[in-house]
């Protein structure tokens, strides 16, 4: 189930598939626990040990304690599970947005972005195009 | 005997459920936003079914990685609203009606469309936030709803013609149930929108407005779009808009589209909506 799918032609998009299914699993798993209230509590006195009870790896384990958005869905998170992160943090979404988006933003630049239309379509099909537009 | 006599399709966005549950809709953002849902709240208003089933998908919320259903059908008698990381919206539980539900169910997979079935299930903003948005703020919700969660997450996603295939199979099961009373249908999600990655914030106006003059005229033009193509020109979460496939399946061939809008931003996400009558 590695192989290749013409939606990895998008830039910049991280689906999940049985690919990144398998390698954040866990990582994943672990975000979906902050539904929680008592894992939240349970997070907030000590990040470093909670995350110690999820068999992820360590790249996994520092990315979540750095806030590392992008890295996060680098290694097989969904944004819909690191929202769970940014949701525990107390932060609006636009922070991680901003966070992944290449080059990064702030909230406010990200908020502006989208208050003026959005990020637009045009040159963002195709990694081809990203690559020589 | 049932009967099926209007659809919406409505974007779920949490930002706008959060924005009403801290009093917020006066503040500039928002303001636009809401305006444009005051003819779409007075169209509910005087057209308010006995049932409504709302097409939805859970975010990592009641459903995750290690259980996840195709399409799911919700038969209890109550569905409470979700804890999705930050407490439950104080919002009314939502009142299911599990003899449609069960009848919906039986119709279905007797007709070869295998639904997953609960009846113990929290519900998140995908199926709070249509409600508010149709309904404002009332003490309960005015309609009994049947939840049905779509997966638009994990890929493979159901393919749009089979959501849209899902529509006419409700549409035959709800005609055949024995009860007098009006149904009415919701999909839920999308526009064009993408929360992760490099290219999260993308947005497709033109894509849209395609989707929602197809949705009127031409439905099946929506059915033949690829899973790539969603992804591609919509956004990684635009194809949450296959939803809009089953409300729209459940319709008849020709519809009176009763009220549009569209509005960019609702945080990272296109809002659409429209309303879909029966002719």
């Amino acid at each position: 189930m590695d192989e290749k799918r013409d939606y990895d032609d998008v830039p910049g998009t991280y689906i999940l598939d049985s690919r990144s299914y398998r390698k954040g699993y866990h990582l994943n798993m672990f975000c979906m626990s902050l539904n929680k209230a008592d894992c939240r509590a349970e997070f907030a006195v000590d990040e470093e040990a909670y995350l110690a009870k999820f068999p992820m790896t360590d790249e996994q384990r520092q990315a979540v304690l750095d806030r590392d958005y992008i890295l996060l869905l680098q290694l097989g998170a969904n944004v819909y599970y690191t929202f769970k992160i940014v949701s525990h943090d107390r932060q609006p979404p636009q922070v991680m947005y901003g966070k992944m988006s290449s080059p990064q933003m702030s909230f406010e630049e990200f908020q502006e972005m989208m208050i003026n239309g959005g990020r637009p379509i045009d040159g963002n099909r195709s990694k081809e195009e990203t690559d020589h537009g | 005997m049932a009967r099926l006599v209007a659809g919406m399709g409505t974007s779920h966005v949490p930002g706008v459920g959060a924005a009403m549950d801290n009093g917020k809709t006066h503040e500039d953002y928002w303001v636009e936003l809401f305006k444009g849902f005051e003819p779409l709240r007075a169209w509910h208003a005087e057209n308010t079914p006995d049932v409504t089933i709302v097409v939805f998908n859970d975010h990592a919320t009641s459903m995750s990685l290690n259980h996840y259903s195709t399409f799911m059908m919700g038969v209890g008698e109550q569905f409470q609203p979700a804890d999705e990381g930050w407490g439950p919206r104080k919002v009314p539980v939502v009142e299911g009606h599990p003899e449609l539900a069960w009848h919906i169910v039986e119709d279905l997979i007797l007709n070869e469309f295998d639904m997953a079935v609960t009846a113990d299930f929290d519900v998140d903003h995908g199926l709070t936030v249509p409600l508010s948005i149709a309904y404002d703020q009332p003490d309960a919700w005015p309609t009994k709803v049947i939840p049905l969660c779509v997966n638009v997450i994990q890929y493979p996603q159901p393919t749009p013609l089979r959501c849209f295939k899902l529509g006419q199979a409700i549409r035959r099961a709800v005609e055949s149930f024995d009860q007098d009373i009006t149904v009415g249908i919701w999909g839920t999600g999308g526009l064009s929108h993408q929360l992760g990655g490099e290219r999260a914030g993308v947005v497709n106006p033109d894509f849209d407005k395609q989707f929602l003059d197809n949705l009127v005229h031409d439905p099946m033009a929506n059915t033949r779009l690829s899973h790539t193509d969603f992804i591609r020109e919509a956004g990684a979460e635009g194809i949450e808009m296959i939803m809009w496939n089953v409300m729209r399946g459940a319709l008849n061939d020709s519809v009176r589209e009763a009220y549009r809008f569209y509005h960019i931003p609702v945080s990272a996400t296109a809002y659409g909506a429209i309303i879909l009558e029966n002719e």
